[in-house]
C-alpha cells in the first residue's frame, strides 16, 4: 500500500530555497526521518517551517537540493507522493461555503475512496464533529475547524502526514487532547511530520529539529538534546523578581539569564562559582526568600543556548 | 489606589447563547493583568467590551474613568491595543506607521518628532527609520508594534497573544518591555496561550464559560489548586468547561 521505496520517509540533500529578491527561507537542510515516527519541527515563525513543508508535500519547488518522500523524488515523481501523503496546512483551507460532510467527501472522492472505506482511520476524530456534518465548515468554531481538516488530511489513508501548526492559537487543554489524536495515529504506522512554535511540545515526539532563519540548530531525540546541553543551568528565585533578573545579569560569571515562569534561569560561565556564591551574592543585596538549585535544562532552555551560539558564528 | 478597569456583572449575549455571563473584577493601575481561558470560552468578547468595540447586553464596565456603553469613543482614545494578527501597515515605513498611529490617537503635532526619534532610539532603530515594517524580522516588528501602541502614553494597554510565533529569546524581550511600561504606570492587560507567561503577571484571571472561575496572583492561584505550575491550574479549570465550542 505505501510504495515506500526507501529506507525513509522523508529525506532531504542540501535543501536551498530563496524568494526573491533575496529572503533566504531555507539554506542547506539535511533531513532524514525514519518511518512510523513523530518527528517536529520545532522553531518560531518565519522559521522556514512552512516552506520545507511546501517543498515536501510538492507544491513548491526547492531552488537546489534533492528531496524524498517515500524514495520518490518530489520533483520527478510528484505524482506518486501526492498518493501518499497527507497535509493539513497552517491556514484553514477547506471550503468554508461545503458542510463538514460535504468536504470530506470532497476530498475522499478526489483520492478515489469513499468516507465508508476509511471511516475507522478517522472515526475517533470525526465523531466528535459528525453531530455537526450539515453545518457549513465556515460557521464551525476553531477547534472544530482543526478536526475536519485532519479528517480531510486523513480520509485516503496517507502514509506521511504533514501537519503545518496545527496547535498553534490552540490552548493548552486543546493541544493535549490534539496531541493524544497524533500517539493514536502513530499507532496505525502512519509517519507524523509536525511543526509547532510551542517548545513544551518537543517531548512529545520522538524526534526533532529545531529550526531558526532557515537552518536547522539541531536534529535529535529530544532527551538526547537536553543531555548535549553541555552548561550547568540553575534556576534562581527570590521575593523581588523583577530586581532578580537586573542583579543576576551583573554578575561576570553568569553567562545568560533569561526568565522562565516563576522563576529564572541562569547558565554559569565559571565552574568554581557555586550556588553558595551566588546566594551570598544576592543575600548583600537584599534579596530575600532566595532559592537556587540545579536543573535539567528543557528544550527551550536548549533552544536559546543554540541560539545564541549561532548568532556569534 | 486608582482602578483603571471596573467590570460589574459585565454580560454579552448572542440571541440564546451568553458569551460573557456576568463576570466582576477591578484592575489597578500599573497592574499586569493576565486574562486567560480556552478557547470560546468568552475572553475575546470580553475584551472587545473593554475596548469600546461591543456594546454590553447588561453590567457595568468602566475603563479609563469611562462608560464602555456610553462614551466608547472616549474609551478607545484612551487605551492602546496591540495584538499578534494585526498591528503594524506592512507597507508603510517604520516612521509612517508611528507618524500614522500618533495622529489617529492625536498626539500633539509637535510632539510627534522628538518622541518619534526617542523612540528609535529606545529601540535600537536608529538605521530603521526608513525601512519598509515588512522587511522587518517578526520580532522586531512585535517590539516596534508594541511600543506605537503606547505612544500616546494610555492609561491601558491590551494586548492580544502579541508573543504568538516568536522566538523563545524575543519573547522574554518583549516581556521585559511590559514589564517598563507597567514601571511607568502603564496598566496591562495580556491575554496569552504560553502558561508560562501568566507566570510573569501580577494577577490573572481565568474563564470558564464565559465566567471568571478564579481571580488572583499565580502564586495563589498554584497554592489553591495545589498545582505546580499554572498550566496544572488552567488544565484544572478548562476542564471544567461544559461548553463545548471546541
Amino acid at each position: 500500500m505505501t510504495g515506500n521505496k526507501g529506507e525513509f520517509a522523508v529525506c532531504c540533500e542540501n535543501i536551498t530555497k530563496t524568494y526573491p529578491p533575496d529572503i533566504q527561507a531555507l539554506k542547506n537542510i539535511n533531513l532524514k526521518v525514519s518511518p512510523h515516527q513523530i518527528f517536529g519541527i520545532i522553531g518560531p515563525d518565519g522559521a522556514g517551517k512552512t516552506t520545507l513543508f511546501r517543498i515536501l508535500t510538492t507544491l513548491i519547488l526547492a531552488d537546489e537540493g534533492k528531496a524524498t518522500v517515500l524514495g520518490y523524488d518530489v520533483v520527478d515523481d510528484y505524482q506518486e507522493i501526492r498518493k501518499y501523503v497527507g497535509y493539513m496546512p497552517g491556514r484553514f483551507s477547506l471550503y468554508q461555503d461545503l458542510t463538514v460532510e460535504e468536504n470530506l467527501n470532497f476530498f475522499a472522492t478526489v483520492f478515489n475512496t469513499t468516507i465508508e472505506e476509511n471511516y475507522e482511520l478517522i472515526k475517533e476524530i470525526y465523531q466528535q464533529i459528525e453531530p455537526f456534518k450539515n453545518r457549513r465548515a465556515g460557521k464551525l468554531s476553531g477547534g472544530m475547524k482543526q478536526k475536519l481538516a485532519l479528517s480531510c488530511a486523513l480520509i485516503h489513508k496517507p502514509t506521511v502526514l504533514f501537519l503545518d501548526e496545527p496547535t498553534t492559537g490552540v490552548d493548552a487543554v486543546s493541544r493535549k487532547e490534539f496531541w493524544d489524536m497524533l500517539q493514536k495515529l502513530k499507532k496505525q504506522g502512519i509517519t507524523i511530520l509536525v511543526s509547532t512554535p510551542y517548545m513544551d511540545e518537543a517531548s512529545l515526539c520522538d524526534r526533532i529539529a529545531l529550526i531558526q532563519n532557515g537552518q536547522f540548530l539541531t536534529i535529535n531525540a529530544p532527551e538526547n538534546i537536553v543531555k548535549q546541553f553541555g552548561k550547568t543551568l540553575w534556576t534562581v528565585q527570590s521575593d523581588n523578581m523583577s530586581k532578580l533578573l537586573v542583579d543576576l545579569r551583573a554578575v561576570k560569571e553568569i553567562k545568560s539569564c533569561f526568565a522562565f515562569g516563576d522563576s529564572h534561569h541562569v547558565t554559569i560561565r565559571n565552574s568554581q562559582f557555586t550556588i553558595h556564591n551566588l546566594n551570598e551574592y544576592l543575600e548583600n543585596l537584599g534579596h530575600k526568600d532566595i532559592e537556587i538549585s540545579e536543573i535539567e535544562p528543557s528544550i527551550e532552555d536548549c533552544f536559546m543556548e543554540l541560539s545564541s551560539i549561532e548568532v556569534r558564528r | 489606589m486608582d482602578k483603571v478597569i471596573i467590570a460589574e456583572n459585565l454580560t454579552k449575549k448572542f440571541g440564546d447563547f451568553t458569551a460573557v455571563d456576568h463576570i466582576s473584577f477591578e484592575v489597578e493601575r500599573g497592574e499586569i493583568f493576565g486574562f486567560l481561558g480556552a478557547n470560546g470560552a468568552g475572553k475575546t468578547t470580553a475584551m472587545r467590551m473593554l475596548c469600546g468595540l461591543s456594546i454590553p447586553t447588561s453590567g457595568k464596565g468602566l475603563v479609563a474613568d469611562f462608560d464602555v456603553h456610553t462614551q466608547s469613543e472616549q474609551v478607545k482614545k484612551n487605551i492602546g491595543y496591540m495584538s499578534q494578527k494585526f498591528a503594524l501597515y506592512e507597507e508603510l515605513k517604520v516612521w509612517e506607521n508611528i507618524r500614522l498611529y500618533a495622529g489617529i490617537y492625536s498626539v500633539p503635532d509637535k510632539e510627534i518628532a522628538p518622541r518619534t526619534d526617542e523612540l528609535l532610539k529606545r529601540l535600537g532603530f536608529e538605521n530603521e527609520r526608513e525601512t519598509l515594517v515588512k522587511s522587518l524580522p517578526l520580532g522586531w516588528k512585535q517590539k516596534l508594534a508594541f511600543s506605537v501602541a503606547i505612544f500616546h502614553e494610555p492609561k491601558i494597554v491590551f494586548l492580544d497573544e502579541p508573543t504568538g510565533g516568536v522566538d523563545p529569546v524575543t519573547r522574554r524581550q518583549f516581556w521585559e518591555m511590559i514589564y517598563e511600561a507597567a514601571d511607568r504606570g502603564i496598566t496591562v492587560f495580556v491575554t496569552t496561550h504560553y502558561m508560562d507567561e501568566a507566570e510573569y503577571c501580577d494577577r490573572v484571571s481565568i474563564m470558564v464559560d464565559g465566567r471568571i472561575d478564579a481571580l488572583d496572583s499565580p502564586k495563589n492561584l498554584k497554592n489553591q489548586f495545589k498545582a505546580n505550575n499554572m498550566d496544572g491550574v488552567f488544565q484544572q479549570l478548562a476542564r471544567r468547561a461544559s461548553r463545548k465550542a471546541d
